[in-house]
């Protein structure tokens, strides 16, 4: 076997090795990034920048722990515009498993704004069947949530007692990473015109744009990237802005990966058709 | 007969039925809409204790059994049940499982957050490794591929700026009539990128979406004319 036929045959073990090198070193070392916004990031910023104060925005945590690493920085960058820009927040989720990652980041966020529970946000938790509660929030949210998730009438929050369906809801943002996003796209905003902002993983990001240049989404923040670009609109750095140099190194050492393979195949090929 | 055409004539009714609730929302027909979507919502609520008792009985005799893995099948009952265990004590206790303070909380947040993460942030590993083994130029349309993604990885991730200001740095001292704060703007890898997923990609997607609706289409109106009956079969 000469050189090029091992290169394109390197054990895995060493790529496991080089990917776990330049993703720890990055963190050690904490590099200052450049972040450049994309359009779709700041269309979504734009969405809730442009609210008006003591607008209502419902925010449903539509992933799982699985994304949170990826998704988690979005919901405390808008939860942290949101309160700053003084909006009643929404929360509740499609997603059982995803609820208690929405009451942690409020619990982390709404004490730095001095936000209230019930009075500047609330949390009305989950309920199966997310295809019929989209329908269904669009005649009256009370049919599904009676109560927020600890039990309490959601009309003993001053806020909520003016919110009945899509209509006292200035924007819904979905914060997904999977086909939920999709779903509240075609039932909220297709069927009562819901203006909508999609926040997803890195892997999903490619489907919403689909929607995006439709006009049927107003933005997209998508993926790590994504969100530490939202986290730069902000201007409060967290865990996305931490990530993106490992993430960097490591889309690095991939294409460098591949054009060492791909040159080791090429020249290999060549040598076997002589 | 009967057993065969019952079904057939329900599925028939339910799906004019709902059909009609959809383009006349007035009453009766959109409260019926609104009556069906609830008996969904309280069916998928349901399916919930159907997996439990599915899941459960799976690996209690695979455990009664000692088949291989039994072990892996114990541990996962005895999760499940402190799981729920803990939800239940935590709902009592603090009016809801989700509660900060709550003991669910706890395992959820030192448990099940990081396995959960754990278990995704392998599959990196795996992608880079079959990336690196499949991605091949074989042929035209994998060359392409090929360029596009390597195009979107850098263009999503700051390196590809930093690239991109060496490669305008190098592009000024070769032509010095190009301006090089307008050559750090254009930002290339990242326009490439945004022209790919808002024009190519999004057109396949959009195909690929438009296809998937109509074979949607089709599959329901074989299963409303009683054509396609395999969910019949037991």
């Amino acid at each position: 076997m000469n050189l090029w036929e091992r290169i394109t045959t390197i054990d895995r073990r060493i790529i496991y090795l080089l990917l776990t090198i330049v993703v720890i070193t990055p963190l050690i070392i904490k590099p200052k990034i450049l972040v450049r916004v994309s359009q779709p990031v700041r269309d979504a910023f734009n969405a809730v920048d442009q609210l008006p104060a003591y607008s209502v925005v419902m925010i449903s945590i539509d992933f799982d722990p699985s994304s949170a690493p990826e998704v988690q920085p979005m919901l405390l960058a808008i939860l942290r515009h949101a309160f700053k820009k003084d909006l009643k927040v929404i929360l509740t989720g499609q997603l059982a498993l995803g609820l208690p990652i929405g009451e942690i980041a409020l619990n982390q966020v709404a004490p730095e704004y001095s936000k209230v529970y019930g009075k500047d946000y609330v949390n009305i938790g989950y309920r199966p069947g997310y295809s019929a509660l989209m329908v269904g929030i669009g005649r009256e949210i009370r049919d599904f949530f009676k109560t927020d998730y600890r039990g309490t009438p959601l009309d003993s929050f001053e806020f909520m007692r003016s919110v009945h369906n899509y209509q006292d809801i200035a924007l819904l943002v979905s914060l997904a990473h999977g086909a939920v996003a999709d779903a509240w796209i075609q039932f909220a905003g297709a069927r009562f015109k819901q203006k909508i902002i999609v926040g997803c993983t890195g892997v999903n990001a490619p489907g919403m744009f689909q929607y995006y240049s439709a006009h049927q989404i107003e933005g997209i923040i998508g993926g790590l990237q994504g969100a530490s670009e939202y986290e730069a609109l902000v201007q409060k750095p967290g865990s996305a802005t931490l990530g993106m140099p490992a993430q960097s190194t490591a889309h690095g050492l991939l294409i460098l990966l591949l054009i060492i393979g791909n040159i080791g195949f090429l020249i290999s090929r060549k040598r076997g058709k002589r | 007969m009967l057993n065969r055409s019952l079904p057939l004539l329900i599925v028939l009714f339910t799906a004019l039925l709902l059909i009609v609730a959809f383009f006349i929302p007035h009453k009766p027909f959109g409260d019926l809409e609104s009556r069906f979507l609830n008996w969904y919502a309280i069916i998928s609520g349901f399916t919930f204790l159907l997996g439990l008792d599915s899941l459960t009985r799976h690996h209690l005799l695979k455990v009664f059994r000692q088949e291989k893995g039994w072990f892996y099948s114990l541990l996962l009952v005895i999760s499940l049940f402190a799981t729920l265990g803990l939800g239940l004590y935590s709902w009592f206790k603090f009016s809801s499982p989700f509660a900060l303070r709550a003991p669910f909380m706890w395992l959820y947040k030192y448990m099940i957050i990081p396995l959960q993460a754990t278990m995704f942030a392998t599959l990196a590993f795996f992608i880079f490794s079959a990336a690196y083994r499949a991605f091949r130029v074989r042929n035209l349309a994998a060359t392409l591929l090929l360029i596009a993604a390597c195009l979107v990885m850098l263009g999503n991730v700051p390196l590809g700026g930093s690239i991109w200001r060496y490669l305008s740095q190098f592009v000024h001292l070769i032509f010095p009539q190009f301006d090089l704060t307008t050559l750090y703007r254009v930002e290339l890898f990242a326009l490439l990128k945004d022209w790919l997923l808002a024009i190519p990609q999004a057109a396949a997607g959009r195909g690929i979406g438009i296809g998937l609706a109509l074979g949607g289409i089709a599959m329901a109106l074989r299963i409303i004319l009683g054509i396609e009956r395999t969910y019949l079969s037991s």
